[in-house]
């Protein structure tokens, strides 16, 4: 079954984070890490970064189809920063994958336990058969 | 030779021979969208059979014949299907081949075939990608599939960027035969603009996911030989060939164990392929002595001198500068101006360099643009300005879409705040 | 150039969008196969994917132990991602074009949803 897990960006400041170097090191191996294992284990079916959401946009169709691309994004948005796709044998997998990923390390090494949102992602048919 | 190296031999052969194969099909039945498809069925019929029955000795009247085979078969059944709509005799004289051909006679090849293609595939009714696409399928040879996996994106997208791209050229109705010389001098510079854009896809992907995908960058290095081998006379090839060598030459320094980019002053030039180095420059010096300069040769130039260096703190920065000078005259495109600014730092000191950024603030092309935050943090850096580098280094990073690039800002504002 | 399309609604619209006719339904999804159809054609397609009820979604955080704790209580207002295209185009104004498109998908009265299509660009791993 296969599970979508979302990764926000952190909301501090919305920036990059200021962490000193080698806890910066730690998160980025931690996160390489992770990705690789789910290589291994067969269960990793995408891991995609997203580029900071200072160019996100939000469009809308327009009276004659065309885009609107001034929409406003509400203050408390909170942005996608990443996600992962799993394919895994029950929802506890997931969670527990997500457990992980929650607490990657921050600064200090402390784990930042983010709210990782874990959603089932439905089984569409490939394109060739719509 | 091991089974794998064996396959692997045969695929690189294959390369080699895809364009010729089809530059002769396409001399004989004229449409270039179904002799690409024919010679592509041939090519997958020879990793099949070859491996298991042998390289056969004409590896290339082998494929034609295959290839032409299956044009026959096409060309049978449409004319089977106009003969139940329309009258014969007519269809059956124009549509079928000369019976005398014999495919397995050893074929003297058109070496223009090759530069025909090109052209064709690098024509101006393709977009960018549809370019690189066609290229690498119809001159380089590559699978849909190897195409696919190396764009990262699904095949059946892939197969139709390539059926769009054919029916692009077929709507433009682009002959097959070499452009006079005065349009060689026009299209020449897309055709190098697609190789060069196949080398940069290579070289900038990450090392981690070269496993199982096809070298782009040797891919492109093989192209550009092709053709310079075709246009010996021509400078901005041989510029081109060196610059991607010269480049090339620097891949296994670019990036750690860990994936984290390493800049060009501080990479490990024990791990710079001399080779390449070599024979990059000696390109370079051949086709400097002929007169003429361009913009890929100056880039070559550049690169050459940065090669040259044994350490960092060698490097002739006043050379680069003189030759940014050069390319500054050519171009207004702001990367230059950008780099140009960098040489004037590294020789007259990073004040200098921070007023030519100013121009660039104005620039819209280049205005929100990361490396004009990560020169500027730079600079900063150089004139101890710790707070405002560490701005414009997190400021960059936010900017960047490159996973590495953004790691490699975000650890240079870290160092420089850890100081603090 | 990769981009993501994001279409979310809250818990709310999604419920709204259940007592919708079956006719309806199935006028909206058409629309949305065909766009991911003409985008197979035109070279564009990457993916596309759509999620599970947002009431099924979960929020998990993960102490240093490793054990998850899972909560299913969202704000009332809070956003889900319902689906997703990701496109490989040449231009950003292309990847809003395609938005645009899905913004477009027919409503409950077959007008347009004009629902807003949150526009991200891909991080690469590539230098």
């Amino acid at each position: 079954m296969k599970y979508m897990m979302m990764m926000n960006t952190m909301k501090v400041g919305q920036g990059v984070p200021a962490w000193p170097k080698k806890d910066l090191q730690a998160h980025i191996a931690f996160m390489r890490k992770f990705a690789k294992e789910l290589a291994e284990s067969g269960e990793l079916v995408a891991a995609e970064g997203l580029a900071f959401p200072d160019q996100a946009k939000l469009v809308r169709a327009g009276k004659d189809g065309l885009p609107i691309t001034d929409g406003v994004f509400p203050e408390s948005k909170e942005f996608l920063a990443g996600y992962w796709i799993v394919d895994v044998d029950s929802p506890e997998r997931a969670y527990a994958l997500a457990a992980r990923v929650s607490a990657a390390p921050g600064i200090g090494g402390e784990p930042l336990n983010m709210p990782i949102e874990v959603r089932q992602v439905m089984s569409a048919p490939p394109p060739e058969m719509l | 030779m091991s089974a794998e190296a064996g396959t692997h031999s045969i695929e690189h052969q294959l390369r080699e021979l895809a364009p010729q194969v089809l530059g002769a099909v396409l001399r004989r039945f004229h449409d270039f969208a179904a002799a690409e498809d024919a010679v592509q069925e041939a090519l997958i019929a020879a990793v099949m059979k070859w491996p298991q029955e042998g390289i056969p000795e004409n590896p290339r009247g082998w494929l034609i014949q295959v290839a032409s085979r299956r044009m026959l078969d096409d060309l049978r059944s449409n004319i089977a299907r106009r003969r139940r709509e329309e009258s014969a005799a007519q269809e059956a004289e124009t549509l079928a081949p000369a019976p005398e051909m014999d495919f397995l006679e050893p074929y003297t090849m058109d070496p223009d075939d090759t530069l025909i293609l090109l052209f064709m595939c690098c024509h101006s009714a393709l977009t960018t990608s549809s370019a690189i696409a066609l290229t690498l399928r119809a001159v380089g040879g590559l699978t849909t599939a190897e195409i696919a996996r190396a764009f990262l994106v699904p095949e059946a997208t892939m197969a139709q960027r390539i059926s769009r791209a054919k029916q692009s050229i077929k709507a433009s109705g682009v002959p097959f035969r070499l452009p006079t010389e005065k349009e060689q001098s026009e299209r020449l510079p897309a055709v190098l603009h697609v190789l060069y854009l196949i080398f940069n896809e290579g070289y900038t992907s990450s090392s981690g996911s070269r496993v199982h995908r096809v070298e782009l960058s040797s891919e492109a290095i093989r192209l550009t030989r092709n053709v310079y081998g075709l246009l010996p006379e021509n400078t901005e090839v041989a510029g081109l060939l060196a610059l991607m060598l010269l480049t090339d030459a620097r891949r296994e320094a670019r990036t750690n164990a860990e994936g984290e980019l390493i800049p060009l002053t501080k990479q490990d030039r024990g791990l710079w392929n001399r080779e390449e180095i070599r024979e990059g420059i000696a390109l370079l010096t051949r086709a400097l002595a002929k007169g003429a300069v361009g913009m890929y040769q100056l880039q070559a130039a550049i690169a050459a001198v940065h090669d040259e260096a044994v350490q960092a703190e060698d490097t002739d920065w006043p050379q680069i500068l003189a030759l940014y000078e050069l390319l500054k005259r050519m171009s207004d495109n702001p990367m230059v101006t950008l780099n140009h600014a960098v040489a004037v730092a590294m020789v007259h000191g990073a004040a200098q360099g921070l007023e030519l950024l100013k121009t660039l603030d104005a620039d819209t092309r280049i205005a929100g643009h990361y490396r004009l935050d990560a020169v500027r943090a730079h600079f900063l850096e150089m004139l101890g300005d710790k707070d405002g580098a560490i701005t414009h280094y997190r400021r960059a990073a936010e900017r960047t879409t490159s996973t590495p690039e953004q790691n490699y800002l975000i650890a240079q504002a870290a160092r420089l705040d850890e100081v603090n | 150039m990769k981009y993501i399309l994001l279409m979310t609604g809250t818990k709310a619209g999604v419920e709204s969008y259940h007592a919708w006719s079956r006719k309806d339904v199935e006028a909206h999804m058409a629309a949305l196969l065909r766009l991911s159809k003409e985008l197979t054609a035109s070279g564009e397609f990457v993916a596309t994917q759509g999620l599970s009820e947002p009431s099924e979604a979960k929020l998990v955080r993960g102490e240093k132990d490793g054990i998850p704790v899972t909560d299913g209580v969202f704000p009332e207002a809070k956003e889900f991602l319902l689906g997703y295209w990701i496109v490989d185009v040449e231009s950003p104004e292309r990847a809003y074009q395609i938005a645009a498109k899905i913004s477009a998908a027919p409503d409950a009265g077959g007008v347009p949803t004009n629902m807003p299509i949150e526009v991200r660009r891909f991080a690469t791993p590539r230098t």
